[in-house]
């Protein structure tokens, strides 16, 4: 058993603090940071509401252990607000189209969709499905779903 | 749902690594994307005592063209061969098998290497390395060794790899000749899951159109991906018609021997890797004539 010091670029910001080699990263960031808002689902890489964005790139928080993302750069749904903790385009467009029942899948779908929107902002809604294949959402609340990236899609093109 | 408590250690190069995969015995194991190792792990279904990891590793990075072989690093994630320029012109077959590998959440940190030492029966990268017979190529403290995928993959999430070695790198032969065509098929339960049953086919057509060189093998339907060499024999030399691959492709359930899970029973797996077979042998002769793209 190894203890490990971590210390994380977390949403901008320079963080540290020490886990056993087997904490998980989404454990890390709730129970030593205590940002929760990153979900803890299945613990096994299935329901991706852990979802987090390592070095650009959405990732599960569950399926990365804390100490291997030491020195890393990290976004988790408390980074996606605006400067003055306005809510991000994306998800004023969730709160405007109801995408969410429960709101446990929310961090994970957000996390997914922002990172789609940032690789193609006006994507297609085969593709906007395929970028949320990960996730599951046991409300079923899919459609609500792809209506919002839609929608923040088309207020991103409006003021670009 | 929480890994047992294990020792951890982080290398920066291959060689580093191999000395201690040596150093720590057998209860140590590499980690590098982690995304099948970690959940078994959770599920306590592994308790290897060390992790050794290697995402530090650069020289375990890297596509390139050597000696008409497509040569991929075995720390080389997913997501990178997915999107690579190389890949798609040069082996157009594991392009598209690559699409149906995981998630964009996994695919980011799931490696080339990790799938074909975790040998998932259903999993698509190993049945791409047994379709074209690649080499994997490992390395321990002993020296290195070349070993064919189909003396590679054992029984299902079993391999030949010793626990001192580690992985380097899998060569896919690139084939030569102008009507080449490939065709791959699947079916899961959702997109992206594991197969319940897929296909990969190959094909080089000679200038009448008549099979010169081919290779098909499946997956999810037996411990390892099978590669159906009857069924090839059959075809070489001839016209492939759709009722000789229909008739071929009829024949194969001595070669496979499907389980039964709540997702599908044996014989339900069964048909649906025959109509997979039948369906990638079509398009790779399409592909091979160019009336499929």
């Amino acid at each position: 058993m190894s203890e490990h010091k971590i210390t994380l670029e977390l949403n901008g910001r320079k963080v540290s603090g020490f886990a056993e080699a087997r904490m998980t990263l989404v454990d890390f960031l709730r129970d030593n940071l205590d940002l929760t808002g990153t979900h803890i689902g299945c613990e096994h890489g299935v329901c991706g509401a852990c979802s987090i964005i390592l070095d650009g790139q959405p990732v599960r928080s569950c399926l990365v252990f804390a100490v291997m993302a030491d020195g890393h750069k990290i976004t988790t749904v408390e980074g996606l607000e605006g400067p003055e903790g306005d809510l991000s385009p994306l998800q004023d467009a969730f709160w405007e189209q109801h995408a969410m029942q429960c709101g446990y899948c929310t961090p994970g779908m957000l996390i997914a969709t922002h990172a789609l929107l940032k690789e193609d902002p006006h994507p297609t809604e085969e593709k906007i499905r395929e970028s949320i294949g990960g996730n599951l959402c046991r409300c079923t609340g899919y459609q609500q779903i792809v209506e919002a990236v839609q929608l923040a899609s088309k207020k991103l093109r409006e003021t670009s | 749902m929480k890994a047992a408590s294990f020792d951890y250690i982080r290398v920066t190069t291959l060689d580093e690594a191999c000395k201690a995969l040596s150093e720590f015995g057998e209860e140590a194991r590499i980690i590098a994307g982690g995304q099948t190792l970690i959940p078994l792990m959770a599920m306590r279904l592994a308790r290897p005592s060390t992790l050794i990891d290697i995402n530090e590793v650069e020289e375990l990075v890297g596509i390139t063209i050597e000696n008409e072989q497509l040569v991929i690093k075995a720390r080389t994630r997913q997501s990178e061969a997915l999107s690579s320029n190389i890949v798609n012109e040069n082996l157009p077959l594991l392009a598209d098998a690559m699409s149906h590998v995981g998630h964009a959440q996994t695919r980011n940190l799931g490696t080339i290497g990790g799938s074909l030492v975790n040998a998932d029966p259903a999993a698509e990268i190993p049945l791409i390395a047994q379709t074209l017979e690649a080499i994997i190529a490992v390395k321990s403290v002993r020296g290195k060794r070349n070993i064919p995928a189909n003396e590679f993959f054992e029984s299902a999430m079993a391999t030949s790899l010793a626990p001192d070695e580690c992985l380097v790198e899998v060569r896919f032969p690139i084939w030569t000749g102008e009507k080449i065509g490939f065709g791959f098929h699947e079916v899961s339960i959702r997109d992206s899951d594991y197969a319940l049953a897929a296909a990969a086919a190959q094909i080089l057509l000679d200038d009448s159109d008549n099979c010169k060189q081919i290779s098909l093998a499946i997956c999810g339907a037996s411990p390892t991906p099978v590669r159906l060499r009857p069924q090839e024999e059959l075809m070489l030399g001839k016209n492939l018609n759709d009722e000789l691959i229909n008739v071929t492709c009829d024949d194969f359930h001595n070669l496979i021997e499907p389980q039964s899970d709540v997702h599908a029973d044996a014989n339900y797996r069964s048909r649906v890797a025959k109509v997979m077979a039948t369906r990638a042998i079509c398009d790779a002769r399409d592909r091979a004539k160019g009336i499929l793209r």
